[in-house]
């Protein structure tokens, strides 16, 4: 099953699985991890889903498109080079992806 | 427990004094508010037993998509569930579904109990309704024909989902939002899809003049029949008498062919059981600045509650509804400190989206009372927004396909930051860098 590590702004690291095709967003509210609100449902309206991906788990994402950048520029915490919006990031079949969340999202 | 309550004895009166113990929250509707407020209270340590009830036979679920990317078969279900089993049964929250209240008994002190039309009984400590807002019908002939829909929760969406795969024309009554998605969706699925607005433009007070321009023009350009100024007089089966929809027929006598009517005419909230309790009702259930209702008591969250306008610098006594996945969001919030003995006042600045074709709208604020607008428009990029300002502070936006310009403006209104007129009116120019402190 793909597994997503979701680490907090303090360094707490829940682990969480998740089914292929649904989003890391998806994946974090539907178990309740707190440092993703994902107010839009995933429909990139609101920028509240923002993670920092661990740089060796960067090149198995989708490449981004206009809007999620766009939106990133709109984040709670400032944006780095390893920000997405998770509700943009499918899992696939073995995806095991390390994520940071930010210290807000509103 | 409900299956306690259902145990008493048949002679049990519902006079307050033979009512079972009173224990824990019950929340009624199991809503956008309604899993809010129960995560909410979770998270801030309400330790004591929580029922989540609604009237729907799903878990509770996300209704945005159900216009959208659920109609439109891009998502399954199961992606609209907010929350795991498994997270609830780790919380103590206790799901309820397909129980529809009728009539509920409560005592001065809050506690109560609430009679569902199975029967069942819900005992509480404290209420919280979360019942949101159910579609408002159009009362013409043919009304009842087969093929004439909603489109409010899941049951709504599958029904329609149902009959589209038959169906080549579709008329849509009402351009809001609702309408407007659906009409949307349903185009991009091959459908000959019409817009009857009753009103002079769309999306009548939810956005400003230059918006409702902007997208009917986009939306003809993109192909979709909208007749503004029109209604419907009567909705006809086929000559054979059969009971499902053929036409809508207009008031000047035009006849449009349509398998499919679907209304989206607004909503009203559903105070049935506030009524009934005896709490102060107008246009929604009133309720203060932390979410109370007039007993003092009983919460009221969501598109159901009338609350004092939460953004700074209304007018003192200003009343609004909001309609919104963020209001109810940020109003459970509120709700779930009063219910946990803090007063915390409502948070952030409303705001709205609705994706319509390639149109992604976000609206930020409140534009009521404005006194001049900004365009700010991208023609090569399709970027286009509007900016109120009332007495030369910003006060909302309409954004469509410009993030930017709606985060910027999200941003300065919860900092209580200003963005100045002149200087915003140069599209190139990112608001971001014109914010000023006052």
């Amino acid at each position: 099953m793909p597994t997503v590590h979701f680490t907090d702004a303090e360094g707490a690291v829940r682990d969480v699985e998740g089914n292929v095709g649904d989003s890391v967003m998806e994946t974090a509210v539907r178990n309740g991890v707190p440092g993703i609100v994902a107010e839009c449902g995933g429909s990139l309206s609101c920028a509240t889903c923002h993670v920092f991906v661990r740089e060796d788990c960067v090149s198995q994402l989708p490449p981004m498109e206009d809007m999620e950048d766009e939106m990133l520029y709109g984040t709670a915490v400032d944006r780095e080079d390893n920000s997405r919006l998770s509700c943009q990031l499918r899992l696939a079949d073995g995806t095991e992806l390390f994520v940071t969340t930010p210290e807000t999202q509103v | 427990m409900g299956t306690q309550a259902a145990e008493q004895p048949a002679s049990a009166t519902t006079h307050p004094a033979s009512v079972p113990a009173h224990t824990g929250l019950l929340i009624i509707g199991a809503s956008q508010s309604g899993v809010q407020l129960a995560v909410s209270l979770r998270a801030l340590g309400f330790d004591e037993h929580i029922t989540l009830l609604g009237d729907e036979d799903h878990r509770p679920y996300q209704r945005p998509a159900l216009s959208k990317e659920f109609l439109q078969g891009t998502v399954e279900s199961e992606s609209l569930i907010f929350r795991s089993n498994d997270y609830w049964a780790e919380h103590n929250v206790e799901l309820v579904k397909g129980e529809y209240i009728v009539r509920i008994d409560k005592d001065a002190d809050g506690s109560g109990v609430a009679h569902a039309s199975s029967g069942r009984e819900f005992p509480f400590k404290r209420l919280a309704l979360t019942v949101g807002a159910r579609a408002r019908k159009l009362d013409i002939d043919g009304g009842d024909l087969d093929g004439v829909l909603y489109l409010r929760n899941a049951d709504d969406a599958l029904a329609l989902k149902a009959r589209v795969g038959d169906a080549t024309d579709v008329v849509v009554i009402g351009g809001g939002f609702i309408g407007l998605e659906a009409a949307s969706s349903l185009q991009k699925m091959g459908k000959n899809v019409t817009v009857l607005e009753f009103g002079p433009r769309l999306v009548g007070r939810a956005v400003g003049e230059e918006t409702a321009e902007y997208f009917l023009q986009a939306h003809r350009s993109r192909g979709l029949d909208i007749r503004l100024n029109t209604s419907a007089a009567r909705f006809t089966s086929n000559a054979d008498g059969g009971a499902s929809v053929a036409a809508v027929e207009l008031q000047d006598g035009t006849v449009l062919p349509a398998q499919i009517v679907l209304i989206g005419i607004g909503v009203i909230p559903n105070t049935q059981l506030a009524e009934q309790l005896g709490l102060a009702v107008d246009n929604g259930v009133v309720v203060d600045r932390f979410a109370l209702a007039s007993d003092g008591s009983t919460v009221a969250v969501g598109d159901v509650a009338n609350m004092p306008n939460p953004v700074p610098g209304s007018e003192p006594g200003e009343r609004i509804r909001l309609e919104s996945v963020n209001n109810a969001i940020e109003h459970a919030k509120v709700a779930a400190y009063s219910l946990t003995g803090r007063h915390e006042e409502y948070a952030g600045i409303p705001w709205f989206w609705s994706n319509q074709a390639d149109l992604k709208l976000q609206i930020a604020g409140l534009c009521n009372g404005f006194d001049a607008t900004v365009l700010r428009r991208d023609e090569e990029r399709g970027k286009f927004s509007v900016l109120y300002y009332r007495q030369g502070r910003i006060i909302a936006a309409d954004c469509v396909n410009a993030p930017l310009d709606f985060m910027a403006v999200k941003n300065a209104l919860a900092k209580g930051r200003n963005i100045p007129a002149d200087a915003a009116a140069d599209p190139a120019t990112q608001l971001k860098t014109i914010t000023t402190d006052s």
